[in-house]
């Protein structure tokens, strides 16, 4: 069976160009089956077009890439009865309710009436939805609409999924109902290829990550293998009293080494691979009667992972970023 | 502040055992035949009107408008009595009412467009024409809509055809294949440029004088010759007479059969056309 398969997607060299821009330049992708896969990278690193080349929506210029062994341009409808995709625009009609959407996909992917009704039901039932299955879904919040795009995708369920930033534009509370489905699919076997620009997204869903940026990826492992390869994590702390920050500081620096004082006057941080060693620094703090107001020791999260690979933040220009998404919430 | 994850975990959407069972469930059906795919489309046309029904006043109020307008303003005059007017006019504005509104199918496909959910229609493992054929479909339960308004209309004023409604009903049929035809043109136009307005634009540009430059409202034979020659080619013509005769029981064959032929033509032409820009939008 093509699900036995190790790998759900392999994509070799694929590129990608608009006009003058090289969107997608050479990018290759191993993705193994029943895994999620992060493609982490800023606005405009070339995401949505390789998910938009995987799905069959476009074709690559140039590289070849393979989905449950079925190729993307030869066997472009093979791949199509294997995947689904929720691209970055909400793929639901809005001027449908929540329950015609689903009863139509679930039609168009060979149900009988009955059947995609029942169908529709369940999902909308499963995914919260049920009080709102007789509503536009023009009228629907932003999470909602995310719900059912999700939905839609699941009417059959796939054996591969593609997610589009599936979480951009939604309140942490959405959020997290979105991740906790994601979860569910993959425990049931999906594979999922989930592009995102939330470094913290890959992280808590992604058993891998390919770092993407300018359409070429830069760096690829797991999260963990990414965040050691940028080095040692920080024991942040802040004190109660500002004023007994230089002892403080004396002391950590006896412990740890090179303090790095904080833009807050009560807080300093100090590089520290160890948590014993951070942990010990921490009570040697608390007996020389330093009130510690929190303090947290942590590896270095993925946005200094992406400042250490590409020199530059994941968000180059926030207000351009922010501009982006306000226009994305707004079409969506 | 940082707030840790897993005391705050949201209450869950519905009993996470329904959302395992949500997910758990289906094996893949046999795949949806060309026409299940396209009646289905043809479905979420319907449902549209349902919920938009605004949309229907453009195929409704327009015709009326037309009738009263040209029967009473300009009826005396062009054939010395509103009810002679009426009798010729009647078919014309039919042709003209359900041909205008095809412009309206390449706006709706240029505002689907703009919406994410073509990436969906487009990652399904269905017939590639299906959503086109099936939104003409729809399209074409409107352009009946529009006819029989006006028929409807043209009957409360006095109009009387000979060939009873046997004879409407087949110019109605004929209006409307020659509409299906037209529409896969500007759906192409729907695909080739930016924006619904400039669908709008361009198609009215082109639908207008098509129109006005036929047999529609005025006998062609107090034309300038040239002009003339184009109004008896112009297959609007040819569709507005074999309307008339259809409906007066006098139908040249050879009329009828090219209307169907330019149908078939512009089906043949744009269809293909359409099914492959809507592929790679």
């Amino acid at each position: 069976m093509t699900t036995q398969t190790p790998l759900a997607i392999e994509a070799t060299g694929l590129v990608k160009s608009f006009g003058e821009t090289r969107a997608v330049d050479g990018v290759d992708l191993a993705v193994r089956t029943g895994s999620v896969y992060g493609v982490l990278g800023p606005n405009g690193a070339g995401k949505t077009t390789t998910i938009r080349m995987l799905a069959t929506l476009l074709r690559p210029d140039a590289g070849e890439a393979r989905v449950l062994g079925h190729d993307i341009v030869t066997e472009d409808d093979a791949v199509r009865s294997v995947v689904s995709l929720t691209g970055q625009l909400a793929s639901v009609d809005e001027d449908l309710t929540g329950r015609e959407n689903l009863i139509l996909l679930g039609r168009l992917l060979g149900l009988r009436r009955p059947e995609a009704k029942a169908r529709a039901g369940e999902l909308l039932e499963a995914f919260g939805l049920a009080d709102a299955a007789g509503r536009l879904v023009k009228n629907y919040s932003g999470g909602m609409r995310r719900r059912l795009d999700i939905a839609a995708s699941i009417v059959v369920t796939p054996q591969v999924m593609f997610l589009d930033e599936p979480t951009t534009g939604l309140d942490p509370r959405s959020r997290n109902q979105v991740w906790d489905i994601i979860r569910a699919l993959v425990a049931e076997g999906t594979t999922i290829l989930l592009c995102t620009q939330y470094l913290e997204e890959a992280d808590q869903l992604a058993d891998g990550i390919a770092v993407i940026d300018h359409g070429k990826v830069i760096a690829e492992g797991t999260p963990g293998q990414l965040k050691a390869s940028v080095g040692s994590g920080a024991l942040h702390v802040r004190l109660l009293d500002p004023e007994q920050r230089p002892e403080a500081e004396r002391i950590l620096l006896s412990e740890l080494g090179g303090v790095h004082l904080e833009p807050d006057p009560a807080a300093l941080s100090v590089s520290c691979a160890d948590a014993d060693r951070g942990a010990e620094a921490v009570a040697e703090l608390s007996r020389s009667g330093i009130g510690i107001a929190d303090f947290s020791l942590g590896q270095p999260s993925l946005d200094e992972v992406f400042l250490a690979l590409t020199g530059h933040p994941a968000e180059e220009d926030p207000v351009e970023a922010e501009a982006a998404a306000i226009e994305e919430e707004r079409a969506a | 502040m940082r707030v840790n994850p897993t005391t705050t975990k949201p209450k869950p959407l519905a009993d996470d055992a329904a959302l395992r069972k949500a997910l758990a469930s289906t094996a893949r059906p046999p795949r949806a035949s060309a026409v299940s795919a396209a009646l289905t489309f043809g479905w979420r046309g319907m449902l549209k009107v349902k919920h938009v029904p605004e949309q229907l006043l453009d195929v409704t109020i327009t015709p009326v408008m037309f009738v009263l307008l040209f029967t009473y303003l300009f009826g005396g005059a062009i054939a010395g009595s509103t009810g002679e007017y009426l009798d010729y006019i009647l078919p014309g504005i039919l042709v003209m009412s359900v041909l205008f509104t095809t412009v309206y199918s390449g706006v709706a496909l240029n505002t689907d467009l703009t919406r994410g959910v073509v990436d969906r229609f487009r990652s399904l493992p269905i017939w590639k024409p299906a959503p086109l054929v099936g939104s003409l479909l729809g399209d074409s339960v409107r352009y009946v809509l529009a006819g029989t308004v006006i028929i409807v209309l043209g009957v409360i004023l006095g109009f009387r055809p000979g060939a009873g409604i046997g004879g409407v009903v087949a110019a109605l049929a004929l209006v409307v294949i020659f509409a299906f035809g037209l529409s896969w043109g500007f759906m192409t136009l729907g695909l080739l440029l930016r924006s619904p307005n400039a669908v709008m634009n361009a198609g009215f540009m082109g639908i207008f004088p098509l129109t006005f430059l036929s047999n529609v409202f005025v006998d062609p034979e107090t034309l300038p010759a040239g002009l003339e020659a184009f109004v008896d080619v112009n297959p609007i013509s040819i569709l507005a007479t074999a309307s008339r005769g259809l409906m007066e029981g006098s139908a040249e064959v050879s009329d009828i059969a090219i209307v169907l032929g330019t149908a078939a033509l512009l089906t043949a032409i744009f269809a293909p056309l359409t099914t492959r820009l809507y592929r790679r939008a």
